[in-house]
């Protein structure tokens, strides 16, 4: 079956499967730090500095009020981590992306293949965190406030896809995998702390406009939409400007793939 | 219709000129070879072939699907199997699971999946080390197991990239072998080495080129009837200074001489006679007379090694 752009499903599902195959082998150790890291934020973080925080944040409890923001920033992690240092090392030193090209699959099956898989992280990643806040709330916390947090895998999957083709976007550019460290620290890091996960962005000068521009700003203010509402208009608003990310990265990245592998 | 036909088939990197303009064409249900030496041009070529880099200038059409339209890509690449010169192997999976993953590219899945994939581990003689993590096999397994994946696709054209360097003797064998069986079953095969025993014993026409450039082409029967003498007499002397004494007594009476290390060549139709000659007049040399084969061809061209005299 192919899609828009020549890319040939069923290839890319067998990349999928490669990588599916290489997680089952190991999913035993791999899952579990998955449940760990949503623990020790909501605690460190939501608990520890929330019980501080005697009128919370913006009217909400500390805790309900990082929540969201945080399991949105997981599917980040969960997706970045996929499309940036697991896929240079397959691109490169594996030598892999020159196997598969040598069969009937070609870079944008790759691509979207690769893709396919970081969603399916980011939502290993995101389900495991909304798991823990389902836990949390059945315990009496209230982490979740609205039936359309049932949702909330959806918008985490938009979420994934929007890092992992940003994540191939920046792979596809760089030589050096020493370069990630600048995409960690000085990228996926200000994003985690001025996204509006922590603390409302307007704290800042301009701190709502410039983080209107970015990614995983939008990611939280959707989710926080879905798990607490009231929804409005600014939450589509969210989840169309990443779905416009994602289709113009779409486009854009087999075609930087492509001047890398066909030379 | 030619499995390949290259014409005037060109490719630079940059300022280099990694193939100069060959032309080619491979019969279905042959062996064709590519032998040079390194950095001739070989791999590059391959890589046009098997659709991993875009041609440069001139045209090459594989099963009649010229290569300069990219839309014949994936047909072109779905009837070729191709083993590359560089081990990219899923190191982290299995042999069966890698084997498993590939198949998947050529629409292979499920039972009849696993039933190709155990014919093909017997045929490579893999069957006990199937669930062995790639990154555990020795070089030569792991050669066998890049020439399994190539045939996946049951593909009407195999490509092989040095597919014997760093295979010990025995497996070399067996693989010829099976290389063998696989034209008899007619699938085309295209092949680069630098041992030229094994071109001689598969290939039923080969290429040599050179620095980008195809310098001789044929059967290896009549690559060595063209380029050199029926008989070589070899010698093997230690001493520089009688190794050149022998060489001056003897260059008049002989087509041709050259010298690898120690040894002493002699190319000769009358290789009786001038071995004779040898043991009567230096008796403590050892001289052993033999035909000629491929390698005095390839050196006699390429010219890389040998000192030329006579
Ligand atoms: N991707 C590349 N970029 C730049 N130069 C290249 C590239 N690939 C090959 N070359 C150059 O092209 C020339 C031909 O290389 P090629 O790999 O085709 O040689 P070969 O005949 O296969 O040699 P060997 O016997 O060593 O495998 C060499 O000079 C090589 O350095
Ligand atoms: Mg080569």
């Amino acid at each position: 079956m192919k899609l828009p752009g020549d890319v040939d499903l069923r290839m890319a599902w067998a990349i999928f499967m490669r990588n599916a195959t290489e997680y089952g082998n190991t999913w035993r150790i791999n899952l579990l730090p998955n449940f760990f890291e949503p623990i020790l934020y909501l605690v460190g973080m939501g608990l520890g500095l929330g019980y501080y925080l005697a009128d919370g944040m913006e009217g909400q409890d500390y805790l309900a009020y990082i929540a969201p923001g945080l399991c949105a920033a997981s599917a980040m992690n969960g997706a970045s981590f996929e499309t940036t240092y697991n896929m240079f090392v397959k691109m490169t030193f594996a030598r892999l992306y020159d196997a598969y090209l040598s069969t009937p699959a070609q870079v944008q099956d790759i691509a979207f293949g690769e893709l396919l898989w970081a969603v399916a992280r980011a939502l290993i990643y995101g389900v495991a965190f909304l798991i823990v806040i389902a836990a949390m709330t059945a315990a009496g916390y209230s982490l979740l406030s609205s039936p359309w947090a049932l949702t909330m895998p959806l918008a985490l999957a938009l979420i994934g896809a929007t890092f992992a083709l940003i994540g191939e976007f920046f792979t596809s550019l760089i030589r050096q995998i020493d370069l990630y460290s600048y995409y960690y620290t000085l990228w996926l890091t200000p994003l985690f702390l001025f996204s509006g996960i922590f603390f409302p962005v307007s704290r800042f000068p301009y701190g709502e406009t410039i983080a209107w521009f970015t990614p995983l700003y939008h990611a939280v203010r959707l989710c926080r939409g879905l798990c607490h509402g009231p929804l409005d208009s600014s939450h589509l608003v969210s989840a169309v400007w990443l779905s416009a990310v994602c289709a113009v990265l779409l486009y854009i990245v087999p075609i930087r793939l492509r001047s890398r592998f066909w030379q | 219709m030619p499995a390949i036909e290259a014409k005037n088939l060109r490719k630079t990197y940059g300022a280099l000129e990694a193939v100069r303009g060959i032309d080619f064409s491979v019969h279905r249900g042959e062996c064709f070879g590519f032998l040079g030496p390194n950095g001739a041009g070989k791999t590059t070529t391959m890589r046009m072939i098997y659709r991993a880099t875009p041609i440069g200038e001139g045209s090459l059409t594989i099963l009649g699907l010229d290569v300069g339209v990219g839309t014949n890509d994936r047909a072109i690449k779905r009837r070729l199997g191709v083993v590359p010169q560089e081990y990219n192997l899923d190191e982290r999976l299995s042999v069966r699971e890698n084997l498993t993953v590939f198949g998947r590219f050529y629409g292979l899945r499920g039972g009849p999946a696993q039933t190709r994939i155990d014919r093909l581990l017997r045929f490579a003689a893999l069957t006990d080390r199937s669930d062995t993590p790639v990154q555990h096999l020795s070089g030569g397994l792991k050669r066998r197991v890049q020439i399994a994946r190539g045939l996946l696709g049951d593909p009407d054209i195999l490509v092989l990239d040095e597919p014997t360097t760093g295979l010990d003797p025995a497996v070399r064998n067996a693989l010829w072998q099976q290389l063998v069986e696989l034209k008899r079953r007619d699938t085309t095969l295209v092949l680069t080495t630098h041992y030229m025993d094994e071109a001689e014993k598969l290939c039923d026409r080969l290429v040599i080129m050179d620095r980008g450039g195809i310098v001789a082409h044929g059967s290896p029967a009549e690559l060595i009837a063209q380029h050199v003498t029926s008989h070589v007499v070899e010698l093997h002397i230690e001493s520089e200074a009688e190794l050149e004494s022998v060489r001056q007594r003897h260059a008049s009476a002989v087509s041709r001489t050259a010298r690898l290390a120690e040894r002493l060549l002699l190319y000769t139709d009358r290789g009786e006679d001038i071995i004779q000659r040898v043991v009567h007049e230096s008796p403590h040399v050892v001289a052993t007379l033999r035909r000629s084969n491929l390698e005095d061809v390839f050196l006699e061209i390429t010219g890389h090694g040998l000192e030329e005299a006579a």
